[in-house]
């Protein structure tokens, strides 16, 4: 590609409009991991006899119910990711190929 | 099985191989003495080896371009490249080591399941769809696409190049062992076999016959694993509340092993392997390739997010195997080795060591005929992970190393393709001859290792050249070298190395997982050396990095175009 039409991209409103949401879409998404995982760590770090305290009344602990949240939040959070991807970002992507004629 | 009644005698402490085993991906047995031949095992993994050598012959006829070969012709579709990137993921140990791991010390298993998991959310929100749409083959082409083709390179095949040696070592070992248990077989056959098997696979079917065995033991050990979960709740009418009351009446910690342990007793320690977990997935090089086997980036997004549910959905089955382990197996003295007066320790004492919850479990719910398929998946899955990683490598040497760095790009492709079918045959030679030199040394330190390195070396490289403008050549290469040194010498002076196989009385580096601390070193090292960096070079690289920019964010020119 030559620098012309790098630039002719670069310039497009959709390209700018698609990088700015992905982006931040993409970190918020990866702070958000990040914060549930290391709070979780932490938690195991720091305050073990939190994590010991039994839900219900049952045998089942608070830990065991946050590790398979985590589990299952990493599991939404990619599956939301992949929802906005394939709706939001594919028309903008396809709709920059329509402007710049690829 | 009377197999089970016979005892094996076990050295070194269990308890610990378990643990480190789990993150070593790679079961270190310790010392194992050889059971009985168990031919229903043998007989369902030679159907195996037959049934995927077939599938290697298949692909080797439609194998031809260099494209075929690393890639598999783009032709994955996203469901069957999820199942092979959840394969490359639930190895051996992650089904026996984390098991085991849930067996003795129930709540601290899922401190690896969470952490071995959490990598890939960020894979995708941050690389997967860049990495398509800038590479080519491996990560190198990403991270060399706008710095200088020679040093990236080099540091991008040494990084692949070391990550492999070590995960193969570990898996080489565990492979040896785990076959004496669960075969019968002596030590070497086992090694000889993988070495063997693994070489064809990927000599004669390329990318292609990688992902099917991949895919077929996905498959096999999704199915036997949940039906081995399914038996367990079934035994507890469905309900996860009476298994865990079973589990707390049985184990003799009681209900400390519903809550956190002594396994990670150290804060930084327990962040530092989070780190080293979580990073080190974006930086495994055999799974990195995967993504360019998708014919598209919607392709490789949507094959995260279904491998996220896959390898998320298995953890959770290892956890309630774990469980049923201890609430059926743990009061049954048929599976433990017994003293003179016909006592056994629950934590330590079972036949096989505790990496064997799992497979005796098998016996318990299944029958001989159930634990003989356990078994041939167990070795299965080794084969299967063996592979990817020495397509890896050998991707590294002919693809980064050959055609780019000794023959400057001046190469036709039928040469490279050759030249990477003979490293794959070196590879595997190398690997059978450090399996069986390797026998008798504590491994279990080595996967972790090799995720340390992806860690500190490889990601670091990766995410930078991508997503900032201000990398140059110099800032990426001297990071890079920074990030694997400090890995390597950071662990070679820890406990694991420096204490437990060079005999010194204690460890310089007070810590086992040293990414917390090498990856940041490594980040910072290439931020500050491309600071400095002001060169010509480096001034043409920055400027270069708005064409990079608007094919990584959009795929524009990624067809048809010269990957480099």
């Amino acid at each position: 590609m030559s620098d012309i039409e790098t630039a002719r991209v670069a310039q497009n409103p959709n390209f700018k409009a698609l990088v700015h949401e992905r982006t931040r879409f993409g970190w918020t998404l990866t702070i958000l991991m990040l914060l549930i995982y290391f709070g979780f760590i932490g938690l195991i770090a720091f305050d073990k006899a939190l994590l010991a305290v039994k839900i219900g009344g049952g045998t089942a602990s608070l830990g065991l119910f946050l590790g398979v949240a985590v589990i299952v939040f990493a599991f939404i959070l990619t599956g939301i990711y992949v929802q906005r991807a394939n709706g939001r970002f594919d028309d903008l992507t396809a709709a920059l190929k329509r402007d710049v004629g690829r | 099985m009377n197999r089970l009644k016979h005892p094996i005698v076990l050295g070194g402490t269990l308890a610990v191989v378990a643990v480190t085993a789990a993150f070593a991906a790679g079961p270190d047995l310790g010392a194992v003495k050889q059971s009985a031949t168990n031919w229903p095992a043998i007989g369902m993994f030679a159907f195996f080896v037959l049934f995927t050598l077939g599938i290697t012959y298949k692909a080797a006829k439609g194998t031809k371009s260099a494209a075929d070969f690393y890639a598999a012709g783009g032709g994955i579709s996203a469901g069957t490249n999820s199942l092979a990137i959840a394969g490359d993921y639930m190895s051996a140990a992650s089904f026996l080591g984390i098991s085991g791991l849930v067996y003795t010390s129930g709540f601290d298993g899922l401190i690896y399941s969470t952490g071995f998991l959490v990598g890939w959310p960020i894979v995708l929100f941050l690389i997967a769809e860049r990495l398509r749409n800038l590479g080519k083959f491996t990560f190198a082409d990403v991270a060399s696409f706008r710095l200088d083709q020679t040093s990236i390179r080099i540091i991008s095949a040494t990084g692949t190049l070391v990550v492999v040696a070590f995960y193969l070592i570990a898996q080489m070992v565990g492979a040896g062992k785990l076959i004496q248990l669960l075969f019968g077989l002596p030590y070497l056959y086992a090694v000889i076999i993988v070495g063997v098997l693994m070489i064809v696979y990927v000599a004669f079917g390329g990318m292609k016959a990688t992902t099917w065995v991949q895919v077929i033991k996905a498959c096999l050990l999704l199915g036997g694993a949940t039906f081995m979960a399914g038996a367990v709740l079934y035994k507890y009418g469905f309900n996860p509340e009476t298994l865990f009351a079973a589990a707390v009446a049985t184990h003799p910690k009681g209900d400390a092993i519903m809550a956190p342990g002594g396994l990670v007793s150290n804060p930084i320690e327990a962040i530092s392997l989070g780190v080293g977990l979580m990073f080190g997935t974006a930086g495994l090089p055999h799974i990195l390739m995967r993504f360019f086997t998708v014919s598209d980036a919607q392709a490789a997004r949507k094959s995260v997010f279904y491998a996220t549910g896959l390898i998320g959905y298995f953890y959770i089955l290892t956890f309630i195997i774990g469980f049923g382990g201890i609430s059926l197996l743990m009061s049954d003295p048929a599976y433990f080795t017994l003293d003179a007066a016909g006592a056994f320790d629950k934590l330590k004492g079972m036949i096989g060591g505790t990496n064997m919850v799992a497979v005796n479990l098998a016996n318990a719910v299944g029958g001989p005929y159930f634990l003989g398929f356990i078994s041939a998946v167990a070795f299965a899955t080794i084969l299967a992970v063996v592979a990817g990683l020495t397509l890896a490598g050998a991707s590294a040497v002919s693809h980064d190393l050959y055609a780019q760095v000794i023959a400057r790009g001046r190469v036709n492709e039928g040469a490279e393709v050759r030249l990477s079918k003979i490293a794959a045959v070196v590879i595997g030679i190398v690997a059978i001859y450090l399996g069986y030199v390797f026998e008798n040394q504590n491994v279990a330190f080595m996967v972790g290792l090799a995720f340390s390195v992806a860690a500190s070396c490889n990601f670091p490289v990766l995410t930078m050249s991508i997503l900032w403008r201000g990398t140059t050549t110099w800032g990426a290469l001297i990071g890079g070298l920074v990030g694997l040194i400090a890995a390597v010498g950071m662990v070679v002076l820890s406990k694991a190395v420096w204490v437990t196989t060079f005999g010194n009385p204690v460890a310089i580096f007070p810590y086992d997982n040293p990414a917390l601390f090498s990856m940041p070193l490594a980040f910072l090292t290439i931020f500050v050396v491309s600071k400095l960096d002001n060169t010509r070079r480096a001034q043409r690289e920055r400027a270069l990095f708005d064409a990079q920019f608007v094919r990584s964010e959009t795929g524009i020119g990624a067809d048809g175009a010269h990957a480099h």
